[in-house]
C-alpha cells in the first residue's frame, strides 16, 4: 500500500525547512524529501540571514541556532582595475540584544534548522531523490514518486521547495525551467583565518562581523557581484554574475575569482587563509517578471523554485523563509475549514504573499533586472572606471589647478557615455528604482 | 592580466561521493558541438565539460556541484540529458 501523508515538502533548503516545521507545528503530517546525505548537504549560500524572518518562525532561534557574527558594518565598493571607491554604513546601533542580520555557513545552519522540523513532528528522508510528481486524472497532484524501493508517496498536497535547479515543477509543466539570462552563477571559496586575524583586518571585536559588496571592473562587463563575508573563524569569497553573460563572455567562473581574489583592494584581506572548499550555485535573478504560477491542484511552489529572490537587496534566503511559512499557513487554513487543496482554495498563499513584504520588493524593483542585464558593460565596466578617474583627479595633490581638474573629469565622463547617455542612464536607473 | 587557474586543484578540497559508472548527465551524440555546448568548457564551475580528440564536447560529472548552469544553458535545445544523482550521491558540502 502506498504511504500517505497530509503534506509532502520537497527540498531541504530555507523555504523547505520554513514549510515543513511550520505544518508539523500545526499538527499535519508531513513527509520531508531531501537528496542529500543529511539536510544542508546540497545547500549553497553567501550567506547572510535575516533575523526578522526566522523570528516568526521560531522566536528563540538564537538560543541554540550555529550563527557566526552579527552584522554591525556594510561596504559596498565600485571597482576599478587597481582601485574601488566606497561608501561604508557602521553603525553601534546594530549591537543590539537581537541582532538584524548574521552570516551563517548554510550546511551548518540547515543541519539545525532540519533537527526543529524534526523534533515539530516532521519525517525527513535524506538521500532520497525525488523523481516526479504523481497527478491523478483530473490533473491534480497527488504524490511524488522517489529512488527509493516502492518510492511512491501519496499526500493531499505537495509542496515544491526544490530549489532555482528544481526538476520536478518544470518537468510536470507546473512552470518554464529558468533561463540563462534570469539566473547567475555565484562560484565561492571558504578562507579560513584565525579569529583574531578576521577582527584585526575588519576592525570589529566578540561576533561582529562585516559585509563587503563589490560590482564593477571584477566582473569583466558582466552583470555581476564579488562579496567577502565575515564568518567567526573564515570569510566566504565569493563572485555571481549573469549565465548568459558568461556564455558570451568565455570567461571562466573559477578565473574571474582568482581575479577578484587578487584584486589590491581584496588581496590583504586573505593573505595567509587556508581554504577549505569551493562551491557553485545558481542564484533566480528574473525578478518579480520572473515568478511563475504559484499553486496549482494538489501543489504549491516557494523559495527559489519560484524565483523569489531580491537581486537587487541581494535578499533570498528571507523570501524563501517567509514563501515557505506562508504556503504552509494557507494549507493549514485549508485544511482547518475540511476543503479539498484545489488551485482557488490554495490561492491564500499567493494572495497573502502579494501583500507581504516579498511580492512589494520584488514588484518594487520589476524593471531592474532588464536595466542592469542589457546595459551591463556601461554599469559595471565603463561607470567604475570613471569614477575611480574622478576620486583619483579629486584626492591627488599635484600643483594642477582644481578647476581644470574637475573639467577633466566631467569632459571624460561626457566623452566616454556622450551626455544623451548619461542623461538617459540616469533617468533610467531611477525609473526603475522608484 | 593573464592568470591560469586549475580547477582541480578547488575540488581537491571538496567531499564526494561518486556513483561509479553513472553520471547523471549525459550529453547528446552530435557530430559538431553547438555553441552553448562549446561555452560549458569554460562555464562549468567545477571544469566537468572537455573537448575530446574528436572534436566532440564531453562529460564527467565526479567534480559536479549540480548548479544546473548547463541544465538552464543546453537542456532546452536537447544537447543534454539531465538528472540529479541517486539519493546520497554526489557533491557533499561540508560549509555550503
Amino acid at each position: 500500500m502506498v504511504e500517505k501523508f497530509d503534506c509532502i515538502v520537497v527540498g531541504a533548503g530555507m523555504s523547505g525547512n520554513a514549510a515543513a516545521y511550520t505544518l508539523a507545528k500545526k499538527g499535519l503530517s508531513v513527509l520531508q524529501l531531501e537528496r542529500g546525505e543529511y539536510s544542508g548537504s546540497k545547500n549553497v549560500q553567501g550567506a547572510i540571514m535575516y533575523a526578522d524572518m526566522l523570528e516568526t518562525i521560531i522566536p528563540d532561534f538564537r538560543e541554540d541556532a550555529p550563527l557566526e557574527r552579527h552584522l554591525i558594518e556594510q561596504r559596498f565598493w565600485m571597482m576599478s582595475e587597481n582601485a574601488h571607491t566606497g561608501v561604508h554604513y557602521r553603525s553601534d546601533s546594530f549591537n543590539e540584544e537581537r541582532p538584524n542580520r548574521y552570516t551563517i555557513i548554510r550546511s551548518q545552519f540547515d543541519k539545525w534548522f532540519s533537527r526543529k522540523v524534526k523534533e515539530a513532528g516532521a519525517i525527513v528522508l535524506t538521500e532520497t531523490t525525488a523523481l516526479e510528481l504523481i497527478f491523478d486524472a483530473y490533473g491534480a497532484c497527488v504524490g511524488v514518486r522517489t529512488d527509493r524501493e516502492g518510492g511512491l508517496v501519496h499526500a493531499d498536497v505537495v509542496v515544491l521547495a526544490e530549489g532555482v535547479n528544481g526538476l520536478l515543477g518544470s518537468r510536470a509543466g507546473l512552470r518554464e525551467p529558468p533561463k540563462p539570462e534570469t539566473v547567475a552563477l555565484a562560484v565561492k571559496e571558504m578562507h579560513f583565518l584565525p579569529q583574531e586575524t578576521i577582527e584585526a583586518r575588519f576592525n570589529v571585536k566578540g561576533d561582529e562581523g562585516v559585509v563587503i559588496e563589490a560590482a564593477g571592473a571584477v566582473s569583466a562587463g558582466m552583470t555581476g557581484m564579488g562579496f567577502v563575508y565575515t564568518n567567526k573563524e573564515c570569510l566566504s569569497v565569493g563572485m555571481g554574475c549573469l549565465v548568459s553573460d558568461y556564455a558570451r563572455s568565455g570567461e571562466t567562473p573559477y578565473g574571474l575569482l582568482e581575479k577578484f581574489k587578487a584584486h589590491p583592494s581584496i588581496k590583504p584581506l586573505l593573505e595567509g587563509s587556508e581554504v577549505k572548499e569551493y562551491s557553485a550555485h545558481l542564484i533566480p535573478e528574473g525578478g518579480y517578471k520572473a515568478v511563475p504560477q504559484l499553486c496549482g491542484d494538489g501543489w504549491v511552489v516557494v523559495g527559489d523554485a519560484a524565483q523569489l529572490n531580491n537581486a537587487v537587496h541581494r535578499e533570498g534566503s528571507n523570501l524563501a523563509m517567509t514563501s515557505g511559512r506562508i504556503a504552509a499557513e494557507a494549507i493549514f487554513q485549508v485544511r482547518s475549514r475540511k476543503e479539498k487543496m484545489t488551485k482557488a482554495n490554495l490561492k491564500r498563499y499567493p494572495d497573502a504573499l502579494e501583500a507581504s513584504f516579498v511580492m512589494k520588493d520584488l514588484r518594487k524593483h520589476k524593471d531592474m533586472p532588464a536595466l542592469l542585464h542589457t546595459n551591463s558593460r556601461n554599469f559595471f565596466l565603463t561607470y567604475p572606471e570613471l569614477v575611480a578617474k574622478a576620486m583619483e583627479n579629486f584626492v591627488r595633490v599635484d600643483g594642477t589647478p582644481k578647476k581644470e581638474k574637475e573639467s577633466a573629469t566631467f569632459a571624460a565622463f561626457r566623452k566616454t557615455r556622450g551626455l544623451g547617455g548619461l542623461v538617459n542612464d540616469a533617468f533610467k536607473l531611477a525609473r526603475a528604482w522608484r | 592580466m593573464t592568470m591560469t587557474v586549475r580547477v582541480e586543484e578547488k575540488l581537491y578540497q571538496n567531499r564526494y561521493v561518486v556513483d561509479a559508472g553513472r553520471g547523471h548527465i549525459k550529453v547528446a551524440a552530435h557530430d559538431k558541438p553547438s555553441a552553448n555546448l562549446l561555452a560549458m568548457i569554460n562555464l562549468c564551475p567545477a571544469g566537468c565539460y572537455a573537448l575530446n580528440e574528436n572534436g566532440k564536447v564531453e562529460v564527467a560529472t565526479d567534480g559536479c556541484f549540480e548548479c544546473g548552469t548547463c541544465r538552464v544553458l543546453c537542456e532546452p535545445s536537447g544537447d543534454l540529458e539531465w538528472n540529479y544523482p541517486r539519493g546520497g550521491y554526489g557533491v557533499l558540502f561540508k560549509f555550503g
